[in-house]
């Protein structure tokens, strides 16, 4: 099954870690990275500050525009940051290699992925 | 085995490797937490001394308490609890020195989940709005403003401050003292400010929070990896301040002006440590994350309507920030923005930089006669002499352009600046033997 990995923490909190912690922080997504290419494709993505981020607030009805409002969607501490998505034999696989990301300075999410890439066009 | 080891402390012990340095992300998080955490405490002792004293002790309850409990779910409300007890403590026992009615002394204390839903976001905003304004205190030199921030708001140590402003500790402390002392006689109010007023103060703390980075910015090239820690505090204030007041897009304009800058700090020094021109740098050791982060907040700033000055500054910064070199700059784009920012802010400085922009569009004639109504106001600008001269240059006036170059020479340049003008002055005189 196709499962996700979210990385939740803190904004800035990274930066401001000394270099070489900052390098052992890298060096556990260097190594999934290693470790996920080896076993084929997956999708990787860091997020930008969630200061550059915009939201589009709820509409009553379906195809109303959207009022799009500056910032991240919720006003909590911790902040999605980024995340991982492969091909992993059950949940337990997906947990072992989120491990490579588990350090003080950010909570992993592992969640089941329901559909991904352009799956419903291509059913079309 | 991964569970039971794992969850406590938030993954501290990952299963390839142990980290053993706590310390390292206490601090970071103490440093997130802090400028909110203060803020929140000043308000309720409305006393500043004694919300940091408040906040260190919870800092040294943490670095006691989390090891062995795990990291909380809420750090920052953890800290806030602790800081409000430790604050309580030092009142009760100042007051019991001072003899003084303990009454006054807030004694009630709500369970901690009570406290912990009690932060409210809105109020938090204009704490630390508030905490930042008493710092930037029109009875303080603007030094002392930048100082006492970064003690207060930032919680840079004073030997750290000192080193920033190239003083020794024992002049910061006292600098420091003088202006707590001074905000303690002028104090600010701790009602909640009307919109006006909260507008008011926030434009007062950019400026302030700008003032901070160009003091990192505009230092000699000796000076500038000491100082260049004034810049990263900057930006991390501007973040804070887009992060509480999301939708101001002047602080957009502000972020994306200071990261467009200091994309460039590894290639502002050559390997002689000497400073060098915008034109001539490597943009290849550009910061492209911190260029493509300003380039979104202008992006999310142009929906807000018309630019202000700070986005225009920042749109300006932007260009030379995208350019692929300094030949493929967009030059009528730059003097497109140079002729809106002199609509807004009609200074000489303003023009004169859009004379330089005009010089590459223009030629440099066009832009002599632009900067000609300039030699009154800018006399004593050494820039104005110098810009003058290399366009006086170009057209071909040697007699003129020395006594430019000259004029600037007598106006006190930085060793390298003294360097490129006698090199200028000596272009001039050969062409005129």
């Amino acid at each position: 099954m196709y499962y996700s990995i979210l990385i939740f923490g803190e904004d800035g909190a990274f930066e401001r870690l000394p270099e070489d912690v900052q390098a052992q922080v890298m060096a556990g997504h260097k190594a999934l990275q290693q470790a996920l290419r080896a076993r084929g494709p997956f999708a990787s993505a860091k997020l930008m500050p969630s200061s550059s981020a915009v939201t589009l607030k709820p509409v009553a009805d379906v195809g109303q525009g959207a009022l799009v409002v500056d910032g991240p969607f919720a006003d909590t501490k911790e902040r999605f940051l980024g995340f991982y998505g492969a091909e992993f034999e059950d949940l337990e696989e997906a947990i072992r290699f989120a491990q490579y990301l588990s350090s003080p300075y950010a909570r992993i999410e592992v969640r089941p992925v329901e559909w991904a890439g352009g799956v419903l066009a291509q059913d079309n | 085995m991964r569970a039971s080891r794992c969850a406590r402390w938030n993954g501290r012990v990952a299963f390839w490797r142990r980290i053993t340095d706590i310390s390292s992300w206490l601090e970071a998080r103490f440093a997130e937490c802090r400028p909110r955490a203060v803020a929140a405490l000043t308000r309720q002792f409305r006393d500043v001394d004694i919300a940091e004293d408040a906040f260190a002790d919870a800092c040294l309850k943490a670095v006691a308490r989390w090891p062995e409990t795990g990291q909380p779910d809420d750090p920052f409300a953890w800290l806030l609890v602790a800081g409000r007890r430790a604050g309580i403590d030092r009142l009760r026992k100042l007051a019991r020195h001072a003899r003084a009615s303990e009454a006054q002394i807030p004694t009630r204390l709500e369970p901690e989940e009570n406290l912990i839903e009690e932060i409210d976001q809105q109020q938090l905003r204009d704490d630390v709005l508030r905490l930042l304004f008493i710092c930037c205190h029109s009875a303080l030199q603007r030094q002392d403003q930048l100082a006492l921030a970064l003690k207060v708001v930032v919680g840079l140590s004073v030997p750290e401050i000192a080193r920033a402003f190239l003083v020794k500790p024992k002049t910061m402390q006292q600098r420091i003292t003088r202006a707590k002392r001074t905000i303690a006689a002028n104090p600010v109010p701790f009602e909640l400010p009307d919109p006006a007023e909260r507008m008011r103060r926030l434009r007062d703390v950019s400026l302030m929070v700008y003032l901070l980075f160009s003091e990192g910015w505009s230092s000699s090239a000796g000076e500038m990896q000491i100082k260049l820690p004034l810049c990263e505090e900057a930006i991390r204030l501007a973040r804070l301040l887009l992060d509480l007041f999301p939708g101001m897009a002047e602080q957009m304009g502000l972020l994306a002006l200071m990261l467009f800058l200091h994309a460039r700090r590894d290639a502002r020094i050559d390997g002689a440590g000497r400073l060098v021109p915008l034109e001539d740098q490597d943009r290849s050791a550009w910061d492209r994350d911190q260029i493509n982060e300003g380039v979104t907040l202008l992006q999310k700033a142009a929906r807000h309507g018309p630019a202000g000055p700070m986005q225009l500054q920042a749109a300006i910064a932007g260009v030379h920030a995208v350019a692929p070199s300094d030949d493929q700059t967009e030059w009528r784009r730059l003097a497109g923005l140079y002729a809106q920012l002199y609509n807004l802010t009609p200074t000489p400085v303003v023009r004169l930089n859009q004379a330089a922009v005009l010089a590459k569009t223009d030629g440099a004639a066009a832009a002599l006669a632009l900067i000609a109504p300039l030699a009154g106001p800018l006399a004593n600008y050494r820039w104005f002499h110098a810009t003058r001269g290399s366009l006086l240059l170009e057209i071909g006036n040697h007699k003129a352009a020395l006594e430019a170059f000259e004029a600037a020479l007598a106006l006190e340049p930085t060793l390298p600046e003294a360097e490129e003008l006698q090199n200028k002055i000596a272009i001039c005189q050969k062409k005129l033997e």
